[in-house]
């Protein structure tokens, strides 16, 4: 893992001592509001519905133990004793009181974390492939790629002021668990002649007007990673709508002024500043890749898998491979069926950390799916792990299956919110459950926003629902066919919406109707709903325009 | 004709804690919209906020928002500005711990 430099370190110091005397002078009253804001943005303070939120971000969705001990202890001591993880890969705790935030920012310095760059229009917290150093499936660990690209945007002169936020993600391996194609800048690790490089997407985004990444650099050689990004960054910078908001994403302008465009100004831009790289970019990033060496993987026998039916329908759906055959990437679901999606208290934190201790290395991930990964557990221990987990209450075995939502903190939390998300995932999960059919309907992506912001990745749910505010009353409308992977596709609105005690029946139907229509048990929702078109779901959405029209 | 101006109460977000906050009609910050001043006047609404404006050191973000009288005390008409009275739904935090 990356460890702090002592420049690092006094950078945090001195920027949580300037926001310590901002909070001051707010609280004295030699701050307005108007003057405060931003500060406190530009340090992940943000308000929300019932208080403050801080939002810190897990660079690359990467934690040590430690980091993590310490992201429960600031739950127990300054929040109500929970974190929440975000689409994101942050995490977010939702009841600081403004005084207590200086000390918040100086305890999570403590591990190297910090909130900047949590908000605002700057390059936000690069994301990557939660499965990062450890898939089976990966080209390279696209982690020492995340990290030089954090440190060449973390407080970036030219970049604090962009015409809107601006996300970036990275994934080693082109089953793409990162989503990079709704991203601002996607990259994906490739080889090519025994070479790594990238393939360059750009323009992607969910939001108001969702788009899938185009491809802008098929093959990009990995030491041109930093002026290309910085060339397609300044290109944005100049060409983005400052007049319109709704209009400044990226995406927009890609659209607008086309990708040929595009290409013809960041390769410009690109050839005019790589010389001024020298090759410093390349040293610190091979200083970085030292930081991200594997771990010494263990040589221990692999024991069969005991005969417990509950480890073994864990182990099912919750491990995946790993490079080393020896070992397995532990998924930890934090959807327990009725429980909030993403929150995890400062017990499971404690446990957590414990076990990555013990038994992955002592590292941990965050997914955007808002789950805990155990990246590299040898196969040795899963039994002893999976045992840890239950007694924590940790152990529910639903990772990519229906009631593994995604859910926004919507209006429960969130000021932009038009509906609320969270008792939405918890009503679908809790009846999922009850009708046990969660394994016979197999990999299923539900995702959850409770606004246009689409921060839940509705659009590329496999049933995306989106919250919105119809006339006074919460209204959730449902797109269907959305896909997040590799096959990235932006879901179709299936109808008109349904209040917010229609939309669990709703999702029921769909799944009923799914089982139904499928060919055979392995054909998965998405599957069947591209083979057959959205005609028989929406018969089952819309019974009685069904009948009607009969 | 002018549409008839629809009632509201002066709310905000506590400047330290937060917490969800209205205007009474003695000028304190309460935390109970109950407590809250029902302003049926739309000039005595705009007036109440500027007023709260010009407490910018004890709260965040002073809006109207629409409410209407009742047999405890103004109660909430949007969704949203119900759940500002109580809290999150998924846990007992919030105002509603407080009951
Ligand atoms: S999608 Fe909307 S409601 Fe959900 S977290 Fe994002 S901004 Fe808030």
């Amino acid at each position: 893992m990356y460890e702090y430099s002592e420049a690092d370190h006094a950078f945090l110091a001195e920027r949580n001592r300037q926001f310590r005397a901002q909070v001051e002078r707010r609280v004295d009253g030699s701050l307005t509001e108007e003057e405060f804001k931003p500060l406190r943005l530009m340090n992940g303070l943000y308000l929300q519905l019932h208080a403050y939120m801080l939002r810190v971000a897990i660079p690359y969705g990467t934690l040590s133990s430690d980091q993590l001990r310490k992201l429960a202890e600031i739950a127990e001591r300054w929040d109500k004793g929970y974190g929440h993880f975000t689409t994101r890969q942050n995490i977010q705790f939702n009841w600081p009181r403004l005084r207590d935030v200086p000390d918040m920012l100086d305890a999570l310095a403590e591990v190297g974390l910090h909130a900047i760059q949590t908000s605002g229009n700057t390059i936000r917290n690069v994301t990557a492939d939660h499965f990062a150093g450890a898939a089976a499936d990966e080209v390279a660990d696209p982690r020492p790629h995340a990290e030089l690209l954090r440190q060449w945007s973390t407080d970036h002169p030219e970049f604090q002021f962009l015409p809107r936020k601006f996300k970036i993600a990275v994934t080693g391996s082109a089953a793409d668990r990162a989503v990079i194609r709704a991203h601002d800048i996607g990259l994906e690790l490739r080889e090519k002649d025994g070479k790594i490089g990238f393939r360059v997407l750009v323009g992607g985004g969910l939001g108001r007007t969702p788009m899938i990444g185009k491809v802008l650099r098929d093959w990009l050689p990995e030491a041109d990673l930093l002026p290309y990004c910085e060339a397609i960054v300044s290109v944005y910078n100049l060409l983005g709508r400052r007049d319109n908001k709704y209009k400044a994403r990226i995406k927009i302008t890609v659209h607008e002024h086309g990708i040929e465009e595009i290409s013809r100004l960041v390769e410009e831009r690109f050839a005019l500043i790589r010389p001024a790289f020298r090759g410093a970019d390349r040293t610190l990033l091979n200083r970085i890749r030292a930081m991200f060496a594997p771990p010494e993987w263990a040589d221990l026998p692999v024991p069969p898998l005991p005969d417990d039916p509950g480890l073994r329908a864990w182990a099912d759906v919750n491990v995946a491979s790993h490079r080393n055959p020896g070992y397995a990437i532990v998924t930890v679901s934090l959807k327990k069926h009725g429980a909030t999606p993403g929150d995890a208290t400062a017990g499971q934190m404690r446990v957590l950390a414990d076990l990555a201790a013990r038994y992955a290395h002592d590292e941990l991930r965050i997914s955007h799916e808002q789950n805990v990964v155990l990246p590299h557990v040898h196969r040795a221990h899963l039994a002893a792990v999976h045992a840890a987990l239950k007694a924590a209450d940790l152990a529910t075995a639903n990772v990519g299956l229906a009631s593994d939502i995604i859910a926004c903190p919507g209006m429960d939390y969130c000021a932009l919110a038009t509906a609320r998300s969270i008792p939405v995932a918890q009503g679908i999960a809790e009846r999922i459950e009850a009708l046990r059919i969660e394994r016979d309907v197999g990999e299923l992506q539900i995702k959850i926003s409770g606004c246009i912001n689409a921060c839940g990745h509705h659009h590329v749910g496999h049933i995306g629902i989106l919250g919105l505010d119809r006339a006074g009353v919460e209204n959730y409308q449902i797109t269907l066919g959305g896909s997040a992977g590799p096959d990235a596709a932006i879901g179709e609105r299936a109808g008109p919406g349904f209040a917010y005690d229609e939309i669990v029946p709703a999702v029921e139907r769909l799944l009923t109707a799914y089982l139904a229509l499928r060919e055979e048990p392995g054909e998965r929702f998405v599957d069947a709903y591209r083979r057959l078109g959205p005609a028989p779901f929406k018969a089952a959405l819309y019974p009685e325009a069904a009948r009607d029209a009969a | 004709m002018p549409r008839a101006f629809a009632a509201k109460v002066l709310t905000a977000n506590d400047l330290l804690e937060g917490d969800v906050v209205y205007l009474a009609a003695d000028d304190r910050w309460v935390r109970d919209h109950r407590e809250a001043e029902l302003l049926e006047d739309e000039a005595v609404a705009e007036d109440r906020l500027l007023y709260a404006e010009s407490r910018a050191a004890e709260v965040v973000g002073p809006y109207l928002a629409d409410a209407r009288g009742g047999p405890d005390g103004p109660e909430p008409i949007h969704f949203r500005e119900a759940f500002r009275t109580r809290g999150p739904s998924n846990y007992p935090h919030g105002k509603q711990a407080d009951v």
